[in-house]
C-alpha cells in the first residue's frame, strides 16, 4: 500500500496550488499563531478547488508549509484510505509531486481530519488539523464580536458552567469530541472534532500542531512542548473513552476503535480507527479474534 | 485488509467517469456548445458571473456546462478559477449614470427625464408555456424605435437630490480604500463597502428571502423602487505608468436604487434614505433583494432598533455566501464515524447509569 503511483505533477499551477504571495500571507498568520498559542488568527482564506467543509483550511496551511523535500500523510477518521483523505493526498501529489506515505513515523507533515495518529509524533513533524468551527465558545455565543471580547478578557466562565450543567443533568460531561482545551494556561481552544480520546496526545506534544479553518478564515497553533489541558473539575476529572473490546484485527486494547455493523442483526465488530497503526501491529505478528464468520464474503471477498 | 465503508482511488475515479457520462446525457441528442449556453441561457450565465465574482460570460457558460446546469456548483467552479488569477489593480469606479441603457424604470414618478424604458423584461408576460419553443420557433424580429434613446439617461435619484430630499452618497475625500473581501477576512464592525461586496456575491435566494422578510414586517424600511436600470457601462483602468484611465471594455450591469423612508431626528430633518443593489448582467431580482437587505443592515447607523434577522449584520454576512454554505451543509456527507463512535460510548454509558439508578430505586421501593 505504501508504494504509491508516481505523481503526475500539474505544472499549470503554482507549486502547491497557492501563489507565493498568498503562501507568505498564510505563513505570517501561522507565525503569529505559533507566537500566541491557541489564539485564533484571521487570515485571507482563499477559495480552493475543493469544497468548504472538506478541509480547505488544512489544505491551505499544508500548501503554505510544504516543500519539495517533505513527505506527506493524509488521514480522515484515522484512516489513509477514506475517500476524502485519498482525494486530498491526490490533490497534493498533483500540485507538488512530493512523496506521500501512510507510515506516521515517515511523514514530515500529517494532515488530519478528526483523529491524531496512535503512533506518537516526534520533534520535527508537523500535524495539520482540518477545522470546521474554530471558536470554542460558538455554541454558547453565536456572535463573533462577543466571543472576541470573551477571549480578550479570558472570560471562560460560560464554558465551565456548561460543563457543570452537564454533570448536574447527566452525572457526567457529555461532550465526546471537540472537547475544549486550555492552551498554555491562557486561550480556550477547540481541538477540532477529534474524539476526547485524542486530547491527552496534544499536551506537550513534541510536534508542531497547526489548525486551519478555511470557511471561517482562522488559523491557530500549538507550538511543540506546550501545555494543553482538557477542561475538568477536581471532583470530575477529565476521562477518555474506554472499550470493553479489542481490535478484531490486531488485538490492540488501547487504540481508538471504530464500531462496524457486520450483519443485519445489529452485530458489531470493533477495529482500530488508525489503519496504519493497525497494519503495522499485524505486520509485527499481533492478531485479534478476527472479523465474524462470513463477513468478508458479504463484503464481496475484498481483502 | 478491511475496507468496508471506505473508498479508494479507483472508486473516486470511477465515480467521476460516471458523472461525466451523466453530464453528457443521451449521446443521440446533440451536445450543447458553450456558445449556445452563453447566448440562450444568458440569465443563468449572469447569475454565475455575479455570485462567482468574475465577469466572463464564456467561462461562466463553460462552468454551467460542466456543472450540468447546477448554478451553485457553477458559481463554485468560477470562484475557484478566480482565486488563481493575478490582480493588476482596481478599476476606476463605474459611472452608472453614463450607462447605455436598455431598460430603466422608476416606480416613484410617472414620468422621468428620458422616459420609462421597459426593455427586455418578463414583467408583463403572461406565464403561459410557449409550445412553439418546443418546436424550435424562431421569434419575429422586435420592432425598433424611430428615434433612439438618448446616449445616457440621468438617474432618477438625482431629481430628489436637488431638493435634498434624499441623503447624498459621496465618499469623503479621505475615505479609506475599500477592503477586498476576497483577499481579507470579514471583520466586524463591517463597513458598508465590505457589506456591499458580501451582498453582491451573496446567494440570490438568501437575499430574496431576507429582503422579502423586511417587506413583511421583520425590519420594515418602507421601500420604493426609485430606479432600476440595466445596460452597458464602460470599465476603465488607470495604469500607474500612464497617469490616465484607459477603457478596458463594456460590461452589462443591473443597478437598483431603493428609496426608503427615514423619520429624521431632533437635529436632522426627515430625509429619504437609500438601499443599493447591483448585479452583473441582467439580474433585477438579485439587485432588488440586495438593496432591501443593504438598507436593513444600515439600521444601527440610522439609529433604528435592530430586531430582525435582515438587520443583523453578523447573521446576514456570515450566511449569505452559497459556496461556503453548500460546503458546510454538504460536508455532513463526509465520514463522521469517529465522532459518532465517541457519542455512542457516551450515550451507552449514560443509559447504563440511568438503568442502574432506576433498578436501585425499584429495589429500594420493594423493601
Amino acid at each position: 500500500m505504501n508504494a504509491m503511483t508516481p505523481p503526475v505533477v500539474d505544472d499549470g499551477y503554482s507549486f502547491a496550488f497557492l501563489d507565493e504571495q498568498t503562501k507568505r500571507m498564510i505563513r505570517r498568520a501561522i507565525l503569529k499563531a505559533v507566537a500566541i498559542p491557541g489564539h485564533q488568527i484571521p487570515f485571507g482564506s482563499r477559495e480552493m478547488p475543493l469544497s468548504y467543509g472538506w478541509g480547505t483550511g488544512g489544505i491551505q496551511v499544508t500548501a503554505s508549509v510544504i516543500g519539495r523535500g517533505d513527505t506527506l500523510k493524509v488521514i480522515d477518521q484515522g484512516a489513509d484510505d477514506t475517500t476524502n483523505a485519498v482525494s486530498i493526498r491526490g490533490f497534493f501529489r498533483r500540485m507538488t509531486g512530493v512523496a506521500t506515505t501512510e507510515r506516521t513515523e515517515d511523514a514530515t507533515i500529517v494532515q488530519t481530519r478528526h483523529r491524531i495518529p496512535e503512533t506518537r509524533l516526534a520533534e520535527g513533524q508537523v500535524i495539520v488539523y482540518q477545522v470546521p468551527i474554530p471558536e470554542p465558545l460558538r455554541w454558547l455565543e453565536p456572535r463573533e464580536t462577543e466571543t472576541c471580547k470573551m477571549h480578550g478578557l479570558a472570560e471562560y466562565g460560560a464554558m465551565h458552567v456548561k460543563l457543570y450543567e452537564d454533570i448536574v443533568r447527566y452525572g457526567r460531561i457529555e461532550t465526546a469530541y471537540d472537547y475544549p482545551v486550555m492552551v498554555n494556561g491562557r486561550y480556550l481552544m477547540r481541538p477540532s472534532p477529534i474524539p476526547k480520546f485524542d486530547n491527552p496526545k496534544m499536551d506537550y506534544m513534541p510536534a508542531l500542531q497547526l489548525f486551519g479553518a478555511g470557511r471561517e478564515k482562522r488559523i491557530y497553533a500549538v507550538p511543540p512542548y506546550t501545555s494543553v489541558k482538557s477542561l475538568d473539575f477536581e471532583d470530575h476529572p477529565f476521562e477518555i473513552e474506554r472499550w470493553e473490546h479489542q481490535c478484531a484485527l490486531c488485538g490492540s486494547g488501547d487504540s481508538f476503535l471504530d464500531e462496524i455493523v457486520v450483519d443485519d442483526q445489529g452485530n458489531h465488530a470493533f477495529v482500530c480507527s488508525d489503519t496504519d497503526y493497525c497494519g503495522q501491529r499485524r505486520a509485527e505478528g499481533h492478531e485479534g479474534t478476527g472479523m465474524p464468520e462470513g463477513y468478508l464474503q458479504r463484503q464481496g471477498g475484498r481483502e | 485488509m478491511y475496507v468496508a465503508v471506505k473508498g479508494g482511488e479507483r472508486a473516486i475515479a470511477n465515480a467521476h467517469a460516471w458523472l461525466a457520462e451523466e453530464r453528457r446525457g443521451d449521446a443521440a441528442v446533440p451536445e450543447l456548445t458553450v456558445a449556445q449556453i452563453r447566448e440562450q441561457q444568458r440569465l443563468a450565465v449572469d447569475r454565475v458571473m455575479t455570485e462567482g465574482s468574475l465577469y466572463d460570460p464564456d467561462l461562466a457558460a463553460l462552468a454551467l456546462k460542466q456543472a450540468r446546469g447546477d448554478q451553485v456548483e457553477a458559481i463554485f467552479l468560477l470562484r475557484a478559477y478566480r482565486t488563481t488569477l493575478t490582480r493588476f489593480g482596481a478599476t476606476v469606479p463605474l459611472e452608472t449614470s453614463r450607462m447605455t441603457v436598455r431598460r430603466r424604470v422608476s416606480a416613484i414618478f410617472k414620468d422621468v427625464p428620458g422616459g420609462q424604458v421597459l426593455g427586455p423584461t418578463f414583467d408583463y408576460t403572461h406565464r403561459l408555456l410557449d409550445f412553439t419553443l418546443a418546436a424550435n420557433g424562431e421569434p419575429p424580429a422586435a420592432p425598433v424605435a424611430e428615434t433612439p434613446l438618448a446616449d445616457t439617461l440621468p438617474g432618477v435619484i438625482d431629481v430628489l437630490n436637488r431638493e435634498s430630499l434624499i441623503e447624498t452618497e459621496v465618499a469623503p475625500s479621505d475615505a479609506p480604500t475599500p477592503p477586498d473581501l476576497t483577499r481579507e477576512p470579514l471583520r466586524f464592525p463591517a463597513p458598508r463597502a465590505m457589506r456591499l461586496q458580501n451582498l453582491a456575491r451573496g446567494d440570490e435566494g438568501f437575499l430574496l428571502a431576507l429582503g422579502y422578510s423586511t417587506q413583511r414586517g421583520y425590519g420594515r424600511n418602507h421601500p420604493f423602487a426609485g430606479e432600476i436600470r440595466f445596460g452597458e457601462v464602460t470599465v476603465e483602468f488607470e495604469a500607474p505608468e500612464l497617469g490616465f484611465a484607459v477603457e478596458l471594455g463594456d460590461i452589462e450591469l443591473t443597478e437598483c436604487q431603493m428609496v426608503n423612508q427615514f423619520a429624521g431626528s431632533k437635529t436632522e430633518p426627515p430625509q429619504f434614505t437609500r438601499g443599493y443593489g447591483t448585479s452583473f448582467g441582467h439580474g433585477e431580482r438579485k439587485a432588488m433583494g440586495m438593496a432591501l437587505v443593504d438598507r436593513a443592515l444600515r439600521a444601527a447607523e440610522l439609529g433604528e432598533e435592530v430586531t430582525s434577522p435582515a438587520q443583523d449584520t453578523e447573521f446576514v454576512l456570515y450566511h449569505s455566501d452559497n459556496v461556503e454554505a453548500q460546503g458546510f451543509v454538504q460536508h455532513l456527507k463526509l465520514p463522521h464515524y469517529v465522532d459518532f463512535q465517541s457519542e455512542l460510548t457516551v450515550i451507552r454509558a449514560m443509559r447504563r447509569a440511568a438503568a442502574q439508578t432506576k433498578e436501585a430505586a425499584l429495589a429500594e421501593a420493594a423493601e
